[in-house]
């Protein structure tokens, strides 16, 4: 056993680290070591504790006592109050911003732990290829309950009370789903999981798919008796092949098992579950769109009436839902839905997972009830922006969604207050942005998105979208007029009014929502052709500054088009007819003398 | 395997699932070793980490099992591994490269002290949720 008796863990997460827990580390150690305590007390770095906004954190184990900001001065007193006499450095707890009453034991604290983990209950917990261990953990239970002791009707309501909305995107009521698709008369129906998920920057579905295969199978197969339906389709994209072959292993399992196929838990139900490989069209994720595809036909979306629910697959009344919507099925089942009714906002309820990407220093999959606001998100789970730079925006919604900024930190997030701030859900990607990030460029690479994976079938789509990303192409290029900053509001509503699909309708809001937020970016590009954040290389202009230039030719001999001129011991000139604006002067330069106008 | 055909069936198996997994863990005083391996973990390279483990811990004569398992969340932090002692709480590291995984054998598992890079738990679950 571990010679220690006291741990002294650190945060060196990067948010903790560059307020100088690096520093807290150093002088914790050199206080023990004087102290004649190096064989008794260790000093950890840890990575982060998820509670960035009060950090650096020093947790003292295993009295379990949390330190906030603490800074490099406090460590003495760290060491010599509660190392060496065992009492706590009360002004360093962590006290509640409500009642500021102090919250002492972290195993108490809620506070810290922002995040609550329904749908990845058992991601990076069992091991996805054993169904044993899924079982052990109350595994194909809630299949059990739903076969043996309650109807189809009852399953609906509990799915209905729980208030769950899908989390595809669109959040509609997963019960009344359901139960439209129970109530159309048929005979055979349809169970499909929409596994096809496309936003840039999202990777919920597949950490589900690869990390707890079993709850989507058993959700399937519990939609499948409250609906009617004895067979279930995955449409999952070929991109994710350890997705497919830990899935392909599960169902194997579930057969072995008895778990799926004939007369399930002895009652007479009958269902079984089979994979569609998608090969990765945005468009596929719009359900008409992905059942044309499964039939073998273009994916391409069709106008809605009749809905899926009463004419999908094959004609038949299908019910399609999302990966994360069937992961949390089993939890509500047994559970009870007003358990699950209890997390969450009025009318958002239960847990949504998130996968945090772009300058963010916790790149990483997180889950929170609804409700949680972007500024815990980002600046606590999140760690913050990375390099200390300033927090811009935050796209939600991925390409069909819109961006978020400063002013929206503080909003509950759930499906109707995204919406309200001119964005939405989606399925759960959020693409964190700098004070680097040209929000122009920001729109026109979703718009870039949106032109390849338009499936061309209306003309608002195909040919709007186009008009769009060459507009904003051209407001890039510094060949923007500001007549077509209407050009680009209007002709995005126009889209928006008249796509075929969820797709075209929500294509131009990455446009409207950086119209709305950052207008003054928009303007800066047309009426002063230059880019605010120094994104826009044609708006662009590497300049030498005269006063700190000492000409020692650094600068012109590493550029790759020899754009700069001057003599040795000399002020050096930039040619901006040559310069391809690659920034290699500006690095190479050890005097600051190269910058961007 | 043999078929589960009712709900007591099923009640059974868990039962016997989870007082079966632990025993035969704790028992036989093994360390227990899950690698995050999901295609993100693997991308960053969580296979050979695993392999790692399972050829040192055999070679040091550490009796241990060890596992994979999906995303932990950690995506910043990959490869992650969860290590459990035997009667402890697991305890998750991050970063881990070869160096890091041979400390964690050397320092951790051998020995119980604690090495650089834990993650702490920073989520409930609806175990813990009252």
């Amino acid at each position: 056993m571990s010679k220690y008796t006291m741990h002294l863990m650190v945060c060196g997460g990067t948010s903790c680290n560059s307020a100088e827990s690096d520093v807290i580390v150093c002088n914790l150690r050199d206080e023990i070591d004087a102290k004649g305590l190096s064989d008794k007390v260790q000093v950890i770095t840890t990575g982060c504790f998820g509670f960035c906004g009060k950090g650096p954190i020093v947790k003292v184990m295993p009295d379990n006592i949390i330190y906030v900001q603490v800074k490099p001065e406090d460590t003495q007193t760290i060491i010599e109050e509660h190392v060496i006499k065992g009492r706590k450095v009360e002004r360093l707890l962590y006290r509640d911003p409500k009642t500021n009453e102090i919250v002492g034991d972290s195993k108490h604290m809620s506070v810290f732990k922002k995040q609550l983990r329904i749908v990845l209950r058992n991601c990076g917990v069992i091991n996805p290829e054993n169904i044993d261990e899924y079982i052990a953990r109350d595994g194909y239970q809630a299949l059990g309950k739903v076969l043996t002791e309650m109807t189809p009707g009852q399953v609906i309501n509990v799915v209905k009370d729980s208030g769950q909305r899908g989390r595809g995107g669109a959040g509609f009521p997963t019960g009344l789903k359901w139960d439209i698709a129970s109530k159309n008369k048929a005979d055979q129906k349809y169970v499909v999981c929409n596994a096809d998920e496309g936003d840039p920057g999202a990777f919920m579905d597949r950490s589900v798919l690869e990390g707890d295969p079993h709850s989507v199978l058993e959700a399937m197969a519990i939609c499948g008796y409250s609906i009617g339906a004895s067979e279930g389709l995955i449409y999952v994209r070929a991109e994710y092949p350890m997705a497919i072959r830990r899935l392909k292993i599960a169902i194997n399992q579930a057969h072995e098992y008895g778990l799926l196929g004939k007369d399930i838990f002895g009652k007479g139900f009958n269902f079984d579950i089979t994979l569609r490989y998608g090969a990765g069209a945005f468009v596929c994720g719009e359900e008409t769109a992905l059942i044309h595809s499964m039939e073998g036909l273009r994916g391409e979306p069709t106008i809605k009436p009749p809905f899926p629910a009463q004419s999908g697959y094959l004609g038949k009344p299908t019910n399609v839902n999302n990966v994360e919507t069937f992961a949390a099925i089993p939890v509500i089942i047994l559970q009870g839905a007003e358990w699950f009714s209890k997390i969450g906002t009025e009318k958002s309820k239960g847990t949504k997972v998130f996968a945090l990407a772009g300058k963010i220093n916790n790149v990483g999959l997180i889950e929170v009830p609804m409700g949680t606001t972007l500024r815990e998100i980002i600046f606590q789970i999140g760690g913050g922006i990375r390099n200390g730079k300033k927090f811009k925006a935050v796209q939600t919604g991925g390409p069909s969604g819109g961006c978020l900024t400063e002013k929206h930190l503080d909003m509950p997030i759930d499906f109707d207050n995204l919406i309200a701030a001119g964005s939405m859900m989606g399925s759960g990607g959020m693409i964190v942005m700098d004070e680097d990030n040209c929000m122009v460029s920001v729109a026109k690479f979703f718009l870039d998105f949106m032109v390849d994976e338009s499936c061309g079938k209306c003309a608002p789509c195909r040919i709007g979208n186009k008009r769009l990303h060459e507009l904003l192409s051209r407001i890039c290029d510094g060949k923007g007029i500001p007549e077509d900053l209407d050009r680009l509001r209007n002709m995005s509503l126009v889209i928006k009014d008249t796509a075929l699909c969820g797709l075209g309708q929500s294509s131009p809001n990455p446009v409207l929502s950086t119209l709305d937020n950052f207008m003054n970016e928009y303007e800066a590009h047309v009426k002063d052709k230059k880019c605010p954040a120094g994104e826009c290389k044609n708006l662009m202009e590497y300049v030498v500054n005269e006063e700190n230039c000492v000409g020692c030719t650094a600068c012109a001999r590493v550029c790759p088009v020899n754009a700069i001129s001057g003599q040795r011991k000399e002020v050096h000139h930039i040619d901006p007819t040559i310069c391809i604006k690659c920034g290699a002067c500006k690095e190479k330069c050890k005097f600051d003398a190269i910058f961007i106008r | 395997m043999s078929q589960i055909k009712s709900l007591p069936d099923l009640k059974k198996k868990r039962e016997e699932l989870k007082t079966g997994l632990i025993n035969a863990i704790e028992s036989k005083n093994q360390v227990q070793v899950k690698v995050a391996m999901a295609t993100c973990g693997i991308a960053s390279g969580a296979k050979p980490i695993m392999e790692f483990f399972m050829e040192q811990l055999e070679k040091r004569n550490i009796p241990a099992v060890v596992t994979q398992t999906g995303c932990m969340g950690y995506c910043y932090a990959e490869p992650t591994v969860e290590v459990k002692l035997p009667g402890q709480d697991p305890v998750v590291y991050g970063f881990v490269d070869l160096k890091r995984a041979d400390q964690i054998i050397e320092k951790y598992i051998k020995t119980g002290e604690l090495v650089d890079g834990i993650i702490p738990v920073n989520y409930e679950t609806i175990d813990s949720k009252e």
